[in-house]
């Protein structure tokens, strides 16, 4: 398909004989919401491992953006500096460090040390921070130590910390896990609102959470696509059935 | 305050507090010192501060390379290492080429060059039964080349050592062996006759400038002083301009979770490397003023054992806090040296003498076991509450 914004093409990847990622091949647009599910062991952190350049596929092609740009032998701080951007299941925020510096350093700005030594803060990235702040509802926790957060604002600083880095594709990982009914409606506002401006790709176990995103839904199973369709189509394949829905 | 320096000392009045408390002891030292003062602080103790003050400028490094980046070095003592000799290369030289030159103005028939030359080296590698110049020596005889050699050596090994390392992404304890095994490695080879550093005689007489042999001790110490703790001072100041700045933040991410950072879009091999040689050229200059103080620097001097007393200074000092590193170093080194140099009162127990040059050593485990058990934020945390508030 021309202009998806990625497109992954055939990888595989095995570990010690064990095929995590066999033949995948899947496509994204730029400003989609898509989520993916599937069991345990299907294979979706090492797809995401794979497209943020964690791990390398042993064949298949990874391609990003207008000018189709390989991505499978780019570093992770490349990838991200790309307009790819992370969110992992366990909230990795730095703890010891305030929610306010926690975004000012995920904020898109120069990556080399000799800038970061030497930046100022200045008005147009303290309004960044700010509206991020406003946006995942951090605004009067800016100078509180990120490890003081509760597990959902920590979840949300971590979203917060994505939007800043301004990424045109947003790799999220569990993100409703551990959270109140209350705070998982806040995220699928966050995701959703997110999607308006850039690619999403959200992996959830949680079906009520995925029908509140109202999606396209790609189904991964022993490291290959599925099934792939709105929630309501892939509920009703007879495979997903079997190997996912039906235990 | 003016200034963006006095803003930022307004910000983070530890630093104030720090340099502040450092010219004070720096003039009391003076005032009681035999060349300028009263005399109630010997020459001889006054190096011993010195020094002191090199070790602290030391534990400086060790805290940002540890502390803050979380990288265990056990191999910055090499570095230490390194800037001595570089330094004592030109002193021993010049200072042998003067003793020479004075010696042939005395003589009956007027020496060659190349005679002088044959001369010095026959002073300086006697003892390793040689008299040519190492090519190591090339540029002993050029002070400013020499005193460049002392940040560019060292500075060199680190990059080497910490791009070849960082690159192949290793990390924690696997680092902190690879880097005493590079420690070690060095001090075996200097060791070694053919090294070109004089194997185990190592350099001495570094005490002694060249052209100064009339000035006394006790002023040249009062430099070297003076030298030490404006290093001291400076170094302060530069490495808690890094911690407090961007960067200062994105090595404290490194340290809590560089897997993450490198998601942020950052190149943590980048930062670590710059860290680490950075903090090599801080120890470097440590050891360019140290061994002059100290007189004679060996192999052993940079053997495994010397980087490993550094972390344990910084960690009973208190890691991530630079005052920490200075007290930690400051304490443990002053003590030692009380408790080693014999001046420390033996315990008699009736059946067993506490002899401390013996028991120093144990009673220096026990109290490192202690700290990390019961006070891991070491002996610098129970500044917190003041620094905290202060700083907030």
């Amino acid at each position: 398909m021309s202009g998806a914004l990625l497109e992954v093409d055939g990888i595989s990847v095995s570990f010690d004989g064990f095929k995590a990622i066999n033949n995948l091949s899947f496509n994204i647009d730029s400003g989609e919401l898509r989520a993916i599910i599937g069991p345990n062991g299907a294979g979706k952190t090492t797809f995401m491992d794979i497209i943020t350049g964690k791990t390398r596929p042993d064949s298949g092609k990874v391609i990003w953006g207008e000018e189709n740009v390989s991505l499978i032998k780019k570093s992770e701080s490349d990838i991200a500096n790309m307009g790819i951007g992370r969110k992992f299941q366990k909230p990795t925020v730095f703890e010891d460090q305030t929610t306010r510096d926690n975004l000012t350093m995920a904020l898109k700005n120069k990556r080399k040390p000799w800038a970061v030594l030497f930046y100022h803060s200045n008005a147009d990235d303290r309004a960044k921070v700010d509206d991020i702040a406003d946006e995942i509802g951090l605004s009067d926790h800016l100078d509180r130590r990120a490890g003081d957060l509760s597990h959902g604002q920590k979840q949300w600083l971590e979203i917060g910390m994505l939007l800043a880095q301004e990424p045109r594709l947003l790799l999220v990982d569990e993100p409703a896990a551990g959270m109140t009914v209350d705070e998982r409606n806040h995220t699928v506002t966050l995701l959703r609102r997110a999607a308006e401006t850039r690619a999403v790709v959200v992996v959830e176990h949680d079906m009520e959470f995925i029908r509140n995103l109202d999606c396209k839904v790609t189904v991964l199973h022993e490291g290959s696509v599925l099934a792939e369709g709105s929630l309501d189509h892939v509920t009703q394949n007879q495979d997903v059935i079997d190997v996912y829905l039906g235990r | 305050m003016q200034g963006p320096l006095g803003k930022f000392m307004l910000k983070h009045p530890s630093t104030l507090v720090f340099l502040g408390l450092l010219s004070l002891f720096t003039i009391i030292v003076t005032i009681g010192s035999e060349a300028f003062g009263y005399g109630f602080v010997s020459t001889s103790f006054v190096k011993t501060l010195g020094k002191t003050l090199c070790f602290c400028l030391i534990a400086i490094a060790m805290d940002l390379v540890w502390g803050y980046c979380g990288i265990l070095s056990l191999g910055h003592f090499a570095f230490f290492g390194l800037g001595g000799y570089m330094i004592g290369m030109w002193l021993m030289y010049e200072r042998t080429r003067l003793i020479v030159v004075n010696a042939a103005e005395n003589a009956q028939i007027p020496m060659t060059h190349q005679e002088i030359q044959d001369a010095i080296g026959t002073q300086i590698f006697g003892v390793v039964g040689g008299s040519d110049f190492p090519l190591v020596w090339a540029f002993s005889h050029l002070f400013w080349v020499q005193l460049a050699l002392v940040v560019l050596v060292p500075g060199i090994l680190a990059l080497i050592f910490g791009w070849l390392a960082f690159r192949s992404r290793v990390t924690g304890v696997y680092l902190s062996i690879l880097t005493q095994a590079m420690t070690l490695a060095l001090a075996l080879y200097l060791f070694q006759n053919d090294s070109g550093l004089r194997g185990n005689n190592g350099l001495s007489g570094l005490q002694n400038l060249p052209g100064l042999e009339s000035t006394d001790q006790s002023l040249i110490s009062m430099w070297f002083f003076w030298a030490s703790a404006f290093a001291l001072g400076l170094g302060y100041l530069l490495v808690k301009l890094i911690v407090e700045s961007k960067l200062g933040n994105v090595v404290r991410a490194i340290r809590d979770d560089e897997a993450r950072v490198r998601f942020l879009g950052y190149n943590v091999e980048v930062y670590k490397l710059f860290i680490f040689t950075l903090t090599a050229v801080i120890a470097a200059i440590a050891g360019a003023l140290y061994y002059p103080q100290a007189g004679i620097i060996n192999p052993a001097e940079i053997a495994p054992i010397a980087s490993i007393y550094l972390a344990v200074w910084v960690a009973i000092g208190g890691r991530g806090r630079i005052y920490g590193a200075v007290i930690g170093a400051a304490v443990v080194s002053l003590l030692s040296s009380w408790f080693t140099g014999g001046q420390a009162p033996d315990i008699s127990l009736g059946f067993y003498t506490i002899k401390w040059v013996d028991w120093w050593l144990v009673l220096l485990g026990i109290s490192f076991v202690i700290v990390t058990l019961y006070v891991p934020k070491g002996i610098g945390g129970l500044f917190d509450k003041f620094t905290k508030g202060a700083e907030q």
